[in-house]
C-alpha cells in the first residue's frame, strides 16, 4: 500500500493548485459569477491548455490517460477554489460516457474536440420523478431511418446550458424503472425539437431543463443495455464529487480555524474558548473521515465488480454527505453573523457542499442503499 | 396535576384558531407557509388586522393595549398563530421596544410611540450588534455624546434586520466611555430619517435581503428620546431579552412545517410510491416529532412557572427552549431539502411576479434557501453557544 503521489501526479497537483490560487480568489470568482453565463470562458481555455480537459482520456484522442487519482487531485483543488467550470459534467461524465459507450468514429469525432476545449458535453439523465434512480426513465427513443428521435423531458442537467452536445438517456423498450431497454443518445444543442432553459444553481454553477419533442438523435454505441455503463461512469463521477467535497470541506475548516484565531469577543480570541476548540477538533475528525472515504472511492472507482463498486460509492457518498453537512453547519455557526452573508467566503462553500449532497443521491439515500446491499467488509470476520 | 386545558382555555384556543384562519388573508399565510419573504406592506397589513382586535400586543400592559392573558392563553395564542402561518408581528415593535417603553419610558414616549408601534404605523428595527460586538454585546462602541438637549451619535450597527423598512431604530449606545462596560450604555430611540444615517444592505446566503449595516455620522438625536435613565440601558436590554421567554421555541411553527412536509412527501413520488411511504423517511419525521412534543411539554412547564415569576426577569429555562427550538427548526429545513431532492439544486428567485414556471415541484424553489437561511436561528438572539454558557452558569452553577 502506498499513499504517495508519483512525480507526475505531484506536478499535476501543483499546476492545478497554482491555477486555482491565481485565478480563483474570492473577488475574482465573484466577478466571473457576474458575467453572462456565470463564468469566464478564458478559464475553460486555460483548463484545456493545462491538459485538464483531456486528462482522463486515452492518448490516442489527445488525452493523457489519467486515472482516478489524477481526477481526484484536480477535483480537490477545484473544490478549494469553488471552480465554476463544468468539468464534472463535460469531462468526467460526458467524456467518460463517450469513451465507454461510443464507437470508434464517435470517439474520434468527440474526444479530441473535448480535450482541446472545442466541445462541451453534458449528461441528461434526471427526470421529474426519477430522483436518484438512473434507471427511472420515461423519455422515449424511436428508431427513425438511420437514427432515432427522442420525446420526453430531462431536468437539472448539470452544465446543460452551454453544452454543445447532450448525452441523453432514453428508453427503446421496457417499463419506467426497468434496468433493460435503456440507451444513450447524442443530441446536438441546436437540434430541432430541443428546447432548453438554462439557469444558475444554488451554488453558482449552471444547469438546464430540456424538453425533447421529436428531436433527432444518434445512438451512442448500441442502445438497449446502457444502464451498466451509466452506473460505471456515474460511480466515477461520484468519486470525483467526493474529492471535490474534500476540497470544499478542507477550505471551510481552514477558514473557520483562521477565524477562531482572529475574531475577538470578551477580550480574547474566540478560539481560546474550549467549547469552540472541541468543535474545531470534531470538524477535523469529520474532514479526515471524509478524506479517507474519498480516497477509498478513488481506489474503487475503476473496480470491474459493479456490486462491490456500488457499495464502496454508496459508503463514500454517505460519509461525504454527513461530514460535509456537519462541517458546513459548524463553519457557519462558528463564524456567527458573518457566516450568513454572501460577502464572505464560507457561505459559498457551505452552499456548494449542500448541493454536492443533493447530486447523485444524498447521504441518507446512499446509507439506505448500502444497508440494503450488505456489508462493506468481507465475511471472514464473522466466521474467522 | 392536570395536564389538560380547561374548557375556557379550549374555547379560547378555538376562538384564536378561527380568527387567525379567517381574518388574515390566505395569500399572506400562503407566503409564510411557502417560506417566501413578505413585503413591508404585507407585514404591516397583517399586524393591523391583529391590532384591530387588540391581538398584536397581548403581552403589553393592559393600559397600553395588552390583554392580561394567562400564560396559557399567551401560549395558545402563539401556537395557533404560528400553526395558521400568520405573518409574525414586527417583533421589534411588539416584543422588544414596546415592552421596554411601556416599562421604562416616559409618559410622553408611551403616548407618542406605543399606539403607533402596536398598529405598525412605525416600523422599528433593533440596533444592538456591532462589527466588534456580537456575543460580547456590552463591548459596543457606538458613541452618543450629550450636547445640550441632544445626543450626537457616531458609530456603526450591523445585522440590523429589516432596517430598510424601518422608520425608527432603538439603539444601545455608549454614553459613558470610562465606566465599566455594562454601566456606560444607554437605550436611545432614533428616527431613521435623521441626517447622517446610512443603511447598507447585506445579502444573506439564501440570496435574501433581511440584514443591513447602519452607519451613524454625527446623527443628532433629541435628548427626550433617551429611554429611562442615562447609562442604565444595559438593564433595559436585559429586560427586553428576558421578555421573550416562551415564543422563542416556535413550537407552533414547527408543527405546521412538519404537517406541510408530510403533505408534500405524500405527493412526491420515489420509484413507484410516495416518499411518505418510505419507512426511513417516516422515521426521520417521527424522530423530529418526538423532540418537538417534548419541547412543547417543556414549554408548557415553563409557561406554568411564569405565573410565579417577576415580569421581565430572564428565565434561564428559556435558553433550553431556544437551544432545542432552533435545532428542531433547522432539522425541519433539512427534511424539506430531502423532499425536494435534486430539484433543490436550481436557483429560483423568491420574488413575487416572476413569470417563469417553476422548475420541478413548486415547493422546491424555497427548500435550499430555507435551509441556508435557517442557520441563523442558532446564531441570532444570543447564539446557541451563549445559551449553553447561560445554562451552565445560571442553571447548573458551573
Ligand atoms: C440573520 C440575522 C439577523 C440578525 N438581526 C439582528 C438585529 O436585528 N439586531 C441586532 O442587533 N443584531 C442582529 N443580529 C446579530 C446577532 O445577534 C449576532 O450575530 C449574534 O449575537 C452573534 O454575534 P456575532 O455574529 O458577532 O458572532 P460572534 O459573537 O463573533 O461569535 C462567533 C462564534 O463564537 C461563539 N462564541 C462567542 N463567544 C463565545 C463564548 N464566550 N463561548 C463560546 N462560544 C462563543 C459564538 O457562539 C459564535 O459561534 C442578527 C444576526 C443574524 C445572523
Amino acid at each position: 500500500m502506498d499513499f504517495d503521489l508519483t512525480d507526475e501526479q505531484r506536478l499535476l497537483k501543483d499546476s492545478v493548485e497554482r491555477m486555482v490560487a491565481d485565478r480563483y480568489g474570492f473577488e475574482q470568482r465573484r466577478a466571473y459569477l457576474a458575467l453572462p453565463g456565470g463564468r469566464d470562458p478564458a478559464l475553460w481555455a486555460q483548463c484545456a491548455e493545462l491538459g485538464l480537459l483531456g486528462l482522463p482520456l486515452a492518448e490516442e484522442y489527445g488525452g493523457f490517460g489519467g486515472g482516478p487519482v489524477e481526477t481526484m487531485l484536480v477535483m480537490e483543488a477545484f473544490g478549494r477554489g469553488l471552480v465554476l467550470e463544468p468539468y464534472l459534467p463535460s469531462v468526467i461524465l460526458g467524456g467518460g460516457l463517450v469513451a465507454a459507450a461510443g464507437d470508434a468514429a464517435q470517439k474520434r469525432a468527440i474526444l479530441p474536440a473535448l480535450a482541446a476545449g472545442r466541445m462541451q458535453l453534458a449528461f441528461a439523465h434526471l427526470e421529474r420523478r426519477s430522483r436518484y434512480d438512473l434507471a427511472d426513465i420515461t423519455t422515449i427513443a424511436r428508431a427513425d431511418g438511420a437514427g432515432f428521435v427522442l420525446d420526453g423531458a430531462k431536468g437539472v442537467v448539470l452544465g446543460g446550458d452551454t453544452a454543445d452536445t447532450l448525452i441523453v438517456s432514453a428508453r427503446i423498450g421496457g417499463a419506467r424503472c426497468d434496468a433493460d431497454g435503456i440507451g444513450l443518445f447524442l443530441v446536438a444543442a441546436d437540434a430541432p425539437g430541443l428546447t432548453r432553459r438554462g439557469y444558475a444553481t444554488q451554488d453558482g454553477l449552471r444547469a438546464a431543463e430540456l424538453t425533447l419533442a421529436g428531436t433527432p438523435a444518434t445512438a451512442l454505441g448500441a442502445p438497449g443495455g446502457a444502464l451498466g455503463v451509466m452506473r460505471r461512469i456515474v460511480d466515477r463521477a461520484m468519486a470525483a464529487l467526493c474529492a471535490e467535497a474534500v476540497g470544499v470541506m478542507a477550505a471551510m475548516h481552514e477558514t473557520t480555524l483562521e477565524y477562531l484565531k482572529t475574531r475577538k469577543q470578551f477580550g480574547r480570541a474566540i478560539g481560546e474558548f474550549q467549547a469552540l476548540q472541541h468543535r474545531a477538533v470534531d470538524m477535523l475528525v469529520a474532514l479526515e473521515q471524509a478524506r479517507s472515504m474519498a480516497l477509498f472511492a478513488t481506489v474503487m472507482a475503476e473496480s470491474d465488480d459493479p456490486a462491490e463498486r456500488g457499495r464502496a460509492m454508496a459508503a463514500a457518498k454517505a460519509q461525504i454527505g454527513r461530514s460535509g453537512r456537519h462541517i458546513g453547519q459548524e463553519a457557519i455557526q462558528l463564524h456567527g453573523g458573518i457566516g450568513m452573508t454572501m460577502e464572505y467566503k464560507v457561505g459559498h462553500y457551505f452552499k456548494r457542499m449542500t448541493m454536492i449532497d443533493q447530486c447523485f443521491g444524498d447521504a441518507d439515500t446512499h446509507l439506505a442503499q448500502l444497508a440494503d446491499a450488505g456489508s462493506l467488509f468481507e465475511a471472514a470476520e464473522a466466521t474467522g | 396535576m392536570d395536564l389538560n386545558f380547561t374548557p375556557e382555555e379550549l374555547a379560547f384556543r378555538d376562538e384564536a384558531r378561527h380568527f387567525f384562519r379567517t381574518a388574515i388573508p390566505e395569500a399572506l399565510r400562503a407566503k409564510v407557509r411557502e417560506g417566501r419573504s413578505l413585503t413591508k406592506e404585507e407585514i404591516v397589513a397583517s399586524q393591523r388586522i391583529l391590532n384591530a382586535r387588540g391581538w398584536a400586543t397581548p403581552n403589553w400592559p393592559r393600559a397600553w393595549g395588552g390583554q392580561d392573558w394567562s400564560p396559557v392563553q399567551v401560549y395558545l395564542y402563539q401556537d395557533e398563530m404560528q400553526r395558521a402561518f400568520v405573518p409574525p408581528t414586527i417583533s421589534f415593535n411588539t416584543t422588544m421596544v414596546g415592552p421596554v417603553i411601556a416599562e421604562f419610558g416616559s409618559d410622553a414616549q408611551k403616548t407618542r410611540f406605543l399606539p403607533r408601534a402596536a398598529n405598525a404605523d412605525d416600523f422599528w428595527c433593533q440596533g444592538f450588534s456591532e462589527p466588534g460586538s456580537g456575543s460580547d454585546l456590552a463591548s459596543l462602541r457606538t458613541r452618543a455624546e450629550r450636547r445640550g438637549d441632544t445626543y450626537v451619535v457616531n458609530g456603526q450597527k450591523i445585522w440590523t434586520t429589516l432596517a430598510q423598512y424601518a422608520d425608527w431604530i432603538f439603539c444601545l449606545v455608549r454614553t459613558n466611555p470610562t465606566a465599566k462596560k455594562q454601566e456606560g450604555i444607554s437605550f436611545l430611540l432614533i428616527d431613521m430619517k435623521t441626517p447622517g444615517i446610512t443603511v447598507r444592505p447585506i445579502v444573506t446566503i439564501d440570496g435574501g435581503r433581511e440584514v443591513n449595516e447602519v452607519f451613524f455620522d454625527e446623527v443628532v438625536v433629541p435628548a427626550e428620546n433617551l429611554v429611562g435613565q442615562e447609562n442604565k440601558g444595559w438593564d433595559y436590554a436585559k429586560f427586553l431579552l428576558g421578555n421573550e421567554r416562551t415564543g422563542i421555541a416556535r413550537v407552533g411553527m414547527s408543527k405546521a412545517r412538519i404537517a406541510r412536509i408530510r403533505a408534500l412527501a405524500a405527493q412526491e413520488i420515489v420509484g413507484d410510491r410516495p416518499l411518505i411511504e418510505d419507512r426511513r423517511f417516516r422515521e426521520k419525521l417521527a424522530a423530529v416529532e418526538i423532540e418537538l412534543k417534548a419541547l412543547e411539554m417543556t414549554q408548557l412547564r415553563v409557561v406554568a412557572e411564569e405565573r410565579n415569576r417577576v415580569r421581565g426577569k430572564p428565565n434561564p429555562a428559556s435558553s433550553i427552549l431556544k437551544l432545542k427550538g432552533s435545532w428542531i427548526q433547522q432539522q425541519i429545513t433539512e427534511l424539506l431539502l430531502e423532499v425536494a431532492g435534486p430539484y433543490a439544486i436550481p436557483a429560483q428567485g423568491n420574488e413575487d411576479g416572476s413569470n417563469e414556471p417553476a422548475i420541478g415541484p413548486d415547493f422546491a424553489a424555497m427548500a435550499a434557501p430555507g435551509y441556508f437561511n435557517f442557520r441563523k436561528v442558532s446564531i441570532y438572539g444570543g447564539s446557541n453557544e451563549i445559551q449553553r454558557n447561560i445554562i451552565a452558569k445560571a442553571i447548573l452553577g458551573l
